[in-house]
């Protein structure tokens, strides 16, 4: 879209009355600055969808006549969608500046060669002449009480203590990481905090990279903050324009937002993509208020993360124990050979082998991690011959939730994986190999995701975690190290029982 | 000239090992825009195809060489005759379906030049006079932000003749064959341009081939301002 530039303030070209010299947004050096008008009175409708938000026209079911209106008395600005740097550009909305990710097209919405991001393309494209549209009026108030949060559980010792620290982070406006191992029972540390934030009329958010995370937690909070609206953000959900006081989405959906929340929670940090992708972490920097809290929560910090924890450059809190107050299964390394060359004449390294046999006779439940898909493929038959009903599962089966049904529902007696079950998946009562534990997909910290499967539930808190390798790496160590840590310290702190 | 531009498959944004080589600067072949593996899920219309719509014909479905379509368009006096010849390039398969709904209707304009390297063979195959996009509504246009028929002919090196413009109604995507059909004309001849066209050879260009209702009514609007033959071009049937 095309703009006049008048007296302080910016007039979209199909409001014009008049000819005059129009140009595109991103060609308009000095965007002005509207005061708002207290007297002015907003359409709550365009306030509740638009407040913490940036949208694009295109999203906005009102007329332009009332929403310049509403600009020219101060309740909402138009920003640049793109900004042009000679010949490089960067997307305001999700922060991309990579040259690859931008590509031009001779625009009839403003007459020009426009850019385009390609990024974040799906969300309704921004170009050069785009305007990102956002809230800058009055926000819509919501009930605050005292007593938001309905919950009957009790904390552990660890968690009592993060649980304190979360809150005093959300007080202080701070950034706080939370490192929980697998099984400490994040969710219940953040209550307090959630709840403190929301009494204060502030807005929270918990971001999190994947949809399956959001369906999960999405009831659970609900439940315990029964009287707060809470919106639940995923692809395609139906949430999408829903204002509410806590919000439960993807990090991708982040991308909507602007300056909404007082606190936001990022679970799972480590996880892909939010690790990989700079796009997402600008999702959360652009979300946030310029004054709010942001707490990290993962069980497995990256190894910069974990230096700048020692070094004291990073406030963080530990739950180094279990709810269950027993102590974490520490892998196991075991020399397998070549399996790789092993398996491309039709056969297994004996000690696997073994290894499953032994769990098919004393009916214990058991997943194989593996690193690729192929190679998984060939093993599965030759693990078949221990066992007619052994599956395999990995991102792309279409059968991806009806095999995980099955182990759940003990129907598999043993499951082979890539590193899709690494993390969120919990079934009570299993074992756990890693079968080619070198392979580079193994990270430290899938390594730590990968043991943290065993010795979950209170009822079977124990567990056998079995690296086998043809040489043992780096990562290997990093992660037997990282837990055989976590132990100590929970010992130290008196978090464990004998 | 922007010697890494594109390193990436424009459809997948997987890496391209073709980029800038000896090879393409000194011989100045076509650089790839695709990779292999998305090349791979473009299915071209191959085999015993229907003469007139280049449907693939199936035995129940056929009377020589015509698809039940075709015929039931020929033996309607109003249309039979109008459209020479239809050439499409692929099946609308999953595949095609996901990249042209990004291409129009997310407005990822630069996936044309994915099919430039099919569209300029196919053209350089036919003979005609004026390369014709079928236009969209001004409203509809502007929603766009792009024609995406026109988006397809300029990507391809090719020189677009806009001759028509079209009324702004309902999208078509969102009507059954009958309503498409039996719909009104919503197609205009620009009036400055009809002693262009007398007696010329005129080849349609569209995206999807669907019933063949768009393309005859634009052959119909051209035919009766002089036009000689109409053919089309498709991306997908």
């Amino acid at each position: 879209m095309r703009f006049a530039l008048q007296t302080n303030k910016l007039v979209p070209a199909p409001l014009l009355l008049t000819s005059q010299d129009t140009l595109s947004i991103s060609k308009i050096t000095h965007l002005p600055v509207i005061p708002g008008n207290s007297s002015f009175v907003c359409n709550p409708e365009l306030q509740k969808l638009l407040s913490g938000k940036q949208l694009l026209l295109d999203d906005l079911p009102f007329p332009l006549e009332e929403i310049q209106n509403h600009y020219e008395n101060g309740m909402l600005s138009y920003r640049k969608g793109i900004e042009t740097n000679g010949s490089t550009h960067e997307c305001l909305r999700c922060g991309t500046k990579d040259p690859n990710w931008f590509a031009s097209f001779p625009c009839s919405r403003c007459g020009e060669p426009c850019v385009y991001c390609r990024q974040c393309l799906m969300m309704g494209r921004v170009s050069s002449c785009t305007p990102l549209i956002s809230w800058t009026g009055p926000v819509p108030a919501h009930e605050h009480s005292k007593n938001l949060l309905q919950w009957e559980g009790s904390l552990s010792e660890g968690q009592s203590e993060a649980s304190r620290r979360v809150v005093h982070a959300i007080d202080e406006k701070k950034e706080l990481l939370l490192w929980a191992v697998c099984g400490a029972g994040k969710t219940e540390v953040l209550f307090k905090g959630i709840e403190h934030s929301l009494a204060q009329g502030g807005r929270v958010c918990i971001a999190t990279p994947r949809t399956d995370v959001v369906l999960e937690l999405t009831p659970r909070l609900k439940a315990v903050f029964p009287h707060i609206e809470v919106a639940s953000l995923y692809g395609g959900s139906e949430d999408r324009h829903k204002y509410a006081p806590l919000t439960i989405s993807t990090t991708h959906q982040l991308l909507r937002f602007y300056r909404a929340f007082d606190t936001v929670i990022v679970d799972e940090v480590d996880a892909f993509p939010y690790s990989v992708d700079e796009t997402l972490k600008y999702a959360v920097q652009q979300a946030r208020k310029p004054d709010s809290s942001l707490i990290y929560l993962t069980a497995t910090p990256s190894r910069k993360w974990q230096r700048d924890c020692r070094l004291g450059k990073r406030d963080y809190v530990t739950i180094p124990a279990r709810y269950h107050r027993r102590p974490l299964p520490v892998p196991k390394f075991v020399w397998c050979g070549n399996w790789e060359k092993q398996l491309s004449k039709g056969r297994l390294p004996e000690n696997i082998l073994r290894w499953a046999r032994q769990r098919l006779n004393e009916g214990k439940q058991a997943l194989i991690f593996t690193p690729k898909i192929a190679s998984m493929d060939k093993m599965l038959p030759l693990f078949r011959k221990l066992h007619p009903d052994i599956e395999a599962v990995h991102a792309e089966d279409p059968e991806r939730k009806e095999k995980v049904m099955k182990m759940r529902s003990k129907e598999v007696p043993l499951l082979l994986t890539t590193t899709i079950l690494e993390r969120g998946v919990t079934f009570p009562n299993i074992d756990v190999a890693v079968l080619g534990a070198e392979d580079r997909i193994f990270t430290e910290s899938a390594l730590v995701q990968i043991s943290g499967r065993v010795g979950r539930s209170a009822q079977f808190p124990t567990g056998d975690i079995t690296f086998f390798h043809y040489g043992k790496t780096e990562e290997m160590l990093q992660a037997k190290k990282q837990i055989v840590a976590m132990n100590k310290e929970a010992e130290t702190r008196g978090l464990i029982d004998g | 000239m922007n010697w890494f531009a594109f390193e990436h498959c424009l459809f997948c944004h997987g890496e391209l090992k073709t980029a800038a080589s000896w090879r393409s600067v000194f011989l100045k072949t076509e650089r790839e825009y695709i990779c292999g593996g998305c090349k791979n899920r473009l299915e071209p219309l191959k085999g015993d195809t229907c003469r007139i719509c280049s449907k693939v014909l199936e035995a129940e479905f056929r009377k020589g060489n015509l698809c039940y379509d075709c015929i039931r368009w020929e033996e309607n006096p109003h249309w039979s005759g109008l459209l020479t010849q239809n050439i499409s390039l692929y099946h609308y398969n999953d595949f095609l379906k996901e990249i042209i709904a990004r291409f129009k209707y997310r407005g990822d304009y630069v996936l044309a030049r994915g099919f430039k390297p099919d569209i300029a063979s196919a053209v350089k195959s036919m003979l005609f006079d004026c390369l014709v996009p079928i236009p969209l509504s001004p409203e509809r246009q502007y929603e766009r932000g792009f024609n995406q028929t026109e988006a397809l002919i300029l990507e391809s090196g090719l020189q677009p003749t806009p001759l028509l413009s079209r009324i702004h109604t309902e999208k078509q995507s969102k009507k059954s064959r009958t309503d498409r059909i039996h719909l009104s004309q919503v197609f205009q001849m620009i009036p400055e341009k009809i002693p262009d066209i007398n007696g010329k050879t005129i080849l349609l260009f569209d995206d999807i081939y669907t019933t063949g209702s768009t393309l005859r009514h634009a052959a119909k609007i051209l035919k009766e301002n002089g036009a000689g033959s109409i053919y089309s071009l498709t991306l997908a049937r």
